[in-house]
């Protein structure tokens, strides 16, 4: 049985020119202790996806789908109280900005015994003692003294510590983690990385871990979904993906990396990502792609079979040689 | 604007006069910026009667900058390159050490000089959001360092200004709307014609496609590749993004707490890094290939706080190969093969695999 298992999961926000849709039947299902990445740029929708599991988004939105189950039990049916119970405990998430998520009015020592409050019954004493050896794990220096101290005390990386020490505060078996290391410098990057993926092993804990950079999803994920105005384009496993990406936005993406580039002249991808306004008939991408012909402009896309990365896409690209064209 | 006050020990003589146009001409490679031992120090005030602490933000920061050559400066948060570009383009002046700009020195000349100075360095900021007027239309963000700077007509301005508006990719009738109108990438399109309006030699940028998606950030370094091209432009390039410099730099300055501690050609960087730090910054970038998932150097700890810096070698802390000398002395920046390192490590030896 999945962990997480989401199917055609919608968010739609009613704005003063209509309602739009953010998320546009998304399916991710996670398998206990595994990594998957959900990779896209700005406005692609990844991030609203994974608040409106959490139930974190304003009430202007308007979260449908056919399946929210977590370990097989369906989420759409719960009451808030035991929604509750299941958020923040078995499933936890991390933010992009440790500074600003963290409470500036209280101590951290405070914020990470809150969540201990809420969902154990710990006594005083037992949730001081959790919260030093949860600071202990993350590796924060010293975490008696850090107890008593205000997060602006603190610079980035030890705020996302921080963060982390209180989303894994009562051991949960999904941890969300949305762009965790988008606002810190790379050696501090490398530093956060490690040791969400050690507390990952550890513990056995299945992760989700969102971001814009294709290098992070490089280095942890093991399997990515790449994500393009509120749809998923393709979904693969890490290895293949690098190598032969199916849906030409994976692979314009990839070719507009500065790294591995090999001309003076980056390949880039005209336009931008369609807003509310400007969403085209047919294949989303087909007005930024090179490849798209009638057939883009008009009909929908169908989801390709595996072998092709389960591409959202009329011609996907590297056909592995077995396979017959689609 | 008054002119520059207090600048201690200017020597003239280390300042070289500007090359006539004919020797520039005959050979390209000329120094169009020189810095020597320039710092610069924040005074800190730490409670009403406390005595004011001071920040050293940059240290005696020596290096060049070749005409028409892109020098980019890394580091991490806090290493004082948001400090040098912010010195570069005269927004402040260096506290100590000589700073000459296109053959003008910068600390102790006549404001007149100055003036002329601040129109060859121009600079484009890291938030495009942050960096436009929201009141102003976009011609009028364009055209007002014409405004200020020349003596031109308002018919000229605006041919002027939809012209820079041609030349980074926008349309004419761009020019009458306001900013919230356009896309990041766009935005960033418009800071870059308003720093190109004045024809500089020098373009300052500082982090400019860090707060851009993949995508947008190649539109743009392509226009800075094909602007640097056309003009003729010196770029100083600052990133913390290693895999775009290596994409964008002919050098690379590696900073760490204030001090340049690595400056080379970007093909000897990369291939061989010499510093500790340099060598632990590439290895703390993520690669795009899954199966290179190689040996990550492990820095642990952060930066030290600058008010009170660790005696000795700033990166004692964090570095693996420190020994008594890197807790006692500072190494300074000395040759080895084409690139210069501060390091005593390097200079002994003691690093295995060099």
């Amino acid at each position: 049985m999945p962990l997480l298992s989401l199917r055609n999961l919608s968010v739609s926000f009613d704005t003063a020119s209509g309602p739009f849709k953010a998320v546009d039947g998304v399916d991710i299902t996670v398998e206990p202790g595994e990594v998957l990445g959900i990779v896209g740029e700005s406005g692609s929708g990844k991030s609203v996806a994974m608040l409106g599991l959490m139930g974190l988004l304003p009430p202007s939105a308007t979260v449908t789908a056919d399946e929210i189950a977590f370990e097989g039990r369906d989420m759409r049916q719960m009451s808030g109280r035991e929604r509750r119970k299941i958020i923040g405990s078995e499933i936890a998430m991390i933010f992009q900005e440790p500074m600003s998520s963290l409470n500036p009015c209280f101590t951290v020592g405070f914020q990470i015994k809150e969540a201990l409050k809420a969902h154990t019954d710990l006594d005083r004493k037992g949730r001081k003692d959790r919260a030093i050896e949860l600071m202990n794990a993350v590796g924060i220096p010293e975490p008696e003294r850090r107890l008593s101290a205000f997060p602006h005390q603190m610079s980035g990386g030890m705020s996302q510590r921080v963060m982390i020490a209180m989303a894994t505060a009562c051991r949960p078996k999904l941890l969300i983690a949305d762009e965790p290391t988008t606002a810190l410098d790379v050696t501090i990057q490398a530093q956060i990385l490690d040791l969400l993926l050690d507390l990952q092993k550890e513990r056995g804990m299945a992760m989700i871990l969102i971001t814009h950079d294709m290098g992070v999803i490089a280095e942890t994920a093991e399997r990515v979904v790449v994500q393009y105005a509120g749809q998923q384009v393709e979904r693969q496993p890490v290895s293949t993906l690098f190598d032969a990406p199916h849906h030409p936005y994976t692979s314009a993406l990839l070719a507009a990396i500065p790294e591995r580039a090999t001309e003076r002249r980056l390949p880039t991808i005209p336009g931008v990502v369609p807003g509310q306004g400007d969403r085209p008939d047919g294949c989303l991408f087909n007005p930024r792609c090179d490849k798209a012909d009638d057939k883009c402009r008009t009909v929908v896309p169908p989801r390709q079979p595996k072998s092709l990365g389960e591409a959202l896409c009329h011609y996907p690209l590297n056909h592995p040689a077995n396979v017959s064209a689609a | 604007m008054s002119a520059p006050t207090d600048t201690p020990t200017t020597s003239p003589a280390t300042a070289p006069t500007a090359a006539p146009l004919s020797a520039r001409a005959t050979a390209p490679l000329n120094a169009i910026v020189t810095a020597t031992d320039v710092s610069q120090v924040y005074e800190l005030r730490r409670g009403m009667f406390a005595r004011p602490v001071g920040l050293k933000a940059v240290k005696d920061a020596s290096f060049s900058v070749e005409e028409g050559e892109t020098l980019a400066i890394v580091g991490e948060s806090g290493c004082g390159k948001s400090t040098l570009a912010r010195m570069l383009t005269m927004i402040e002046t260096p506290s100590e050490g000589a700073l000459t700009i296109d053959g003008v020195t910068i600390t102790g000349e006549d404001a007149r000089q100055l003036k002329k100075l601040r129109s060859t360095v121009q600079i484009v900021f890291q938030n495009p959001y942050g960096a436009l007027n929201p009141r102003q239309k976009v011609g009028s963000i364009i055209e007002e360092p014409l405004k200020i700077n020349t003596r031109l007509a308002s018919a000229e301005r605006r041919r002027k200004a939809e012209q820079a508006l041609a030349e980074v990719g926008l349309r004419p009738e761009h020019y009458g709307r306001y900013p919230h109108m356009f896309s990041g990438g766009q935005r960033q399109r418009i800071a870059i014609a308003r720093a190109i309006i004045l024809e500089p030699k020098i373009l300052v940028l500082d982090e400019p496609v860090s707060a851009l998606d993949v995508s947008i950030q190649a539109q743009i370094l392509n226009l800075l590749a094909d602007l640097q091209e056309r003009l003729g432009l010196t770029y100083i390039f600052i990133s913390h993004d290693l895999s775009v410099v290596k994409h964008v730099a002919d050098r690379v300055m590696v900073m760490y707490l204030g001090r340049p501690v690595e400056i080379a050609p970007v093909d000897a960087l990369y291939a061989k890094p010499l510093h500790p730090y340099t060598r632990a910054l590439l290895s703390a970038t993520p690669a795009t290939d899954p199966k290179s998932k190689g040996q990550r150097i492990r820095l642990t700890g952060e930066l030290p706080s600058p008010i009170s810096p660790p005696p000795g070698c700033s990166f004692n802390p964090r570095c693996p190969y420190a020994n008594e000398r890197c807790h006692t002395e500072r190494p300074e920046l000395t040759p080895h093969g084409p690139t210069r390192v501060a390091c005593f490590a390097v200079e002994e030896g003691r690093i295995e695999g060099l």
